[in-house]
């Protein structure tokens, strides 16, 4: 066992609770994780004990809320392995964060002609705000292609970026497929074409180790909220060179060094680009989140998953008429399994499923482009994290049986 | 306490009750599927949060419905819900069909005033109330229906 995951269970107090009377299954954490009593705790101490608004207070409270935040920060890089807390840069989401570096970097340097380059696997989050940006600046986006088990397809990687690359943004693992893609590969032919590179580290930095500095993309973003963290904090890392000439996101309190009537001048790194009060208490109960994942060790975190994935992906293989998406492999994927069961509608799927007691994501999961070209209106999704145990991928599969037979599937497969 | 049997055979008969074998039966056996050559007046009717999608063409003679037909994408509900719309109007007045389209969606909505009975086959949709994320899947073929027969001057 990587992890012991009987004992993880207990801090988390929502496992105990039961659905449709049957305990709850939950496997939709790429979705939105749980959260352990640490983390509950630490946001309860900071409303019971010193909320108060940070740097800018002069008393005791404003002293402590302030520590705790930019501790969380610190927290935060150790985390990534950032270089420094002046690149850590929170917001709301990772889809706020996307959108900061589309309307401040993209806005100054992406002009008319200019080439954006995305995957054929974006989520919304990472496809819109660059959708915008092109429309607004006269800018076209070309799309990286999927192999047939849904890799991107690239080969003659040196190949990858045409004289009018200006930047180029993916997941790091696809939320709707698991495909780990080759960030680091990525990253150095970015770095050598000088083309921009952000990472959209949704489902990256809360189920493996990340070092950014490793990775060497520019911009690294995730949110708290899918790594036993509170909703309402996202994170955006980025190298400190480019945060610092770029220009704030949101104007306000906060941001500003001095302000006259006439104009303003910006606050240091990473302040510029927090303008107004904080999310606080979030931030603060998100460092608890990032030590209960720093004491379990990324490495375990990593290694229950592929282990817990190898296991679904067998037993979803045992069933007749299922289609599975994404690499064969679980050393290529993360803990993120998609599929289809016959003709059965995802949502049909995940409405059985959930009077057994097991949630599980269905529908296009924020990737429309996606599922058009794998030529499905959506799949099922079932996804992992570290209280996930064998025994619940066992009760899916017997959900799943269940609804084969509302559906009248056909006990075997037609020869 | 109940025993876990009990709550296993609870929970089947609650999904017995949304997927009825004649909702099965239209979804895997659609009726009407497909489009019209000529039609009066076509309308697409979409589903964001599902994703489900409906077609619906009529074709208007002498102020009733001469022929109907659907097509689209979705879950159960919705395609066994259009399917089952278009058994149950073919050939249908055109007020006959608006007053029935007031009585379907009223029993979605759980009115008290609506006798499912009345409604013959229709009443099996009547198990998607409990499953309140589902109604608008039961009502879209419906709604899309009604737009329909709005763009027809006999209808509007």
């Amino acid at each position: 066992m990587t992890l012991d995951v009987a004992r993880i269970r207990k801090d988390f107090p929502i496992l105990e609770r039961k659905v449709h009377g049957k305990p709850l299954v939950y496997l939709d954490s790429a979705n939105t994780s749980q959260k352990p009593r640490q983390v509950i705790e630490a946001l309860v101490r900071y409303y019971e004990h010193y909320n108060a608004n940070i740097h800018r207070a002069v008393h005791q409270l404003g002293e402590e809320a302030t520590n705790a935040y930019e501790e969380a920060r610190e927290k935060v890089a150790r985390f990534i392995n950032a270089p420094s807390p002046e690149c850590i840069v929170f917001t709301r989401n990772t889809t706020e964060a996307i959108n900061l570096v589309a309307y401040t970097w993209g806005r100054a340097n992406i002009r008319e002609g200019d080439e954006i380059l995305l995957t054929e696997m974006e989520h919304h989050s990472d496809l819109i705000p660059w959708q915008r940006l092109a429309a607004e600046k006269g800018a076209t986006i070309r799309y990286i292609g999927l192999t047939e088990d849904q890799r991107l397809a690239l080969d003659g990687l040196e190949n990858l970026f045409e004289a009018n690359t200006k930047m180029v943004a993916m997941p790091h693992v696809s939320n709707s497929l698991g495909t780990i893609n080759p960030v680091e590969k990525i990253a150095r032919e970015a770095q050598q074409r000088g083309v921009m590179f952000l990472v959209d580290g949704a489902q990256g930095a809360p189920h493996m180790p990340v070092d950014v500095q490793a990775i060497g993309a520019d911009f690294y973003a995730f949110s708290s909220h899918k790594m036993l963290g509170p909703t309402g904090v996202g994170v955006l890392y980025g190298r400190r060179e480019l945060l610092e000439e770029m220009d704030p996101f949101l104007g306000g309190g906060e941001m500003i060094r001095k302000v006259t009537f006439e104009g303003a001048t910006w606050n240091d790194l990473p302040w510029k680009f927090e303008a107004g009060t904080q999310n606080i208490g979030d931030v603060i109960a998100f460092g608890a989140a990032v030590d209960y994942l720093s004491d379990l060790g990324m490495e375990n975190v990593r290694a229950h998953e592929i282990e817990i994935t190898t296991y679904a992906l067998d037993r979803l293989r045992q069933l007749n008429d299922v289609t599975l998406y994404g690499p064969p492999d679980p050393n290529d994927r993360g803990g993120v399994v998609s599929f289809n069961l016959g003709e059965i509608h995802p949502h049909d799927v995940g409405q059985v499923l959930d009077q057994y007691g097991v949630a599980i994501r269905a529908g296009h999961h924020c990737t429309q482009p996606l599922m058009r070209s794998l030529g499905v209106p959506g799949t099922a999704r079932a996804s992992f994290y570290v209280y996930n145990t064998q025994e619940e991928v066992d009760m899916m599969i017997e959900a799943l049986k269940a609804a084969r037979d509302i559906f009248k599937l056909p006990e075997h497969s037609a020869p | 306490m109940t025993s876990s049997r009990e709550e296993y055979a609870r929970q089947e008969s609650e999904l017995d009750e949304l997927y009825r074998d004649i909702i099965i039966d239209h979804y895997r056996n659609p009726r009407h599927r497909g489009s019209l050559a000529t039609p009066s007046a076509s309308e697409e009717g979409l589903n964001p949060l599902c994703g489900d999608e409906v077609t619906v063409d009529i074709a208007l003679q002498d102020g009733r419905i001469a022929d109907i037909a659907y097509r689209g994408s979705g879950c159960s509900i919705s395609q066994s819900s259009a399917s089952m719309m278009t058994e149950a109007v073919h050939g249908k007045r055109v007020d006959e069909t608006r007053k029935l389209i007031e009585n379907f969606t009223a029993m979605m909505r759980g009115s008290n005033e609506i006798d499912p009975e009345e409604l013959g086959d229709l009443e099996a949709m009547a198990g998607v109330r409990k499953f309140p994320v589902r109604v608008k899947c039961a009502t879209l073929a419906w709604h899309t229906l009604n737009e329909a027969l709005g763009k027809t001057r006999e209808g509007s």
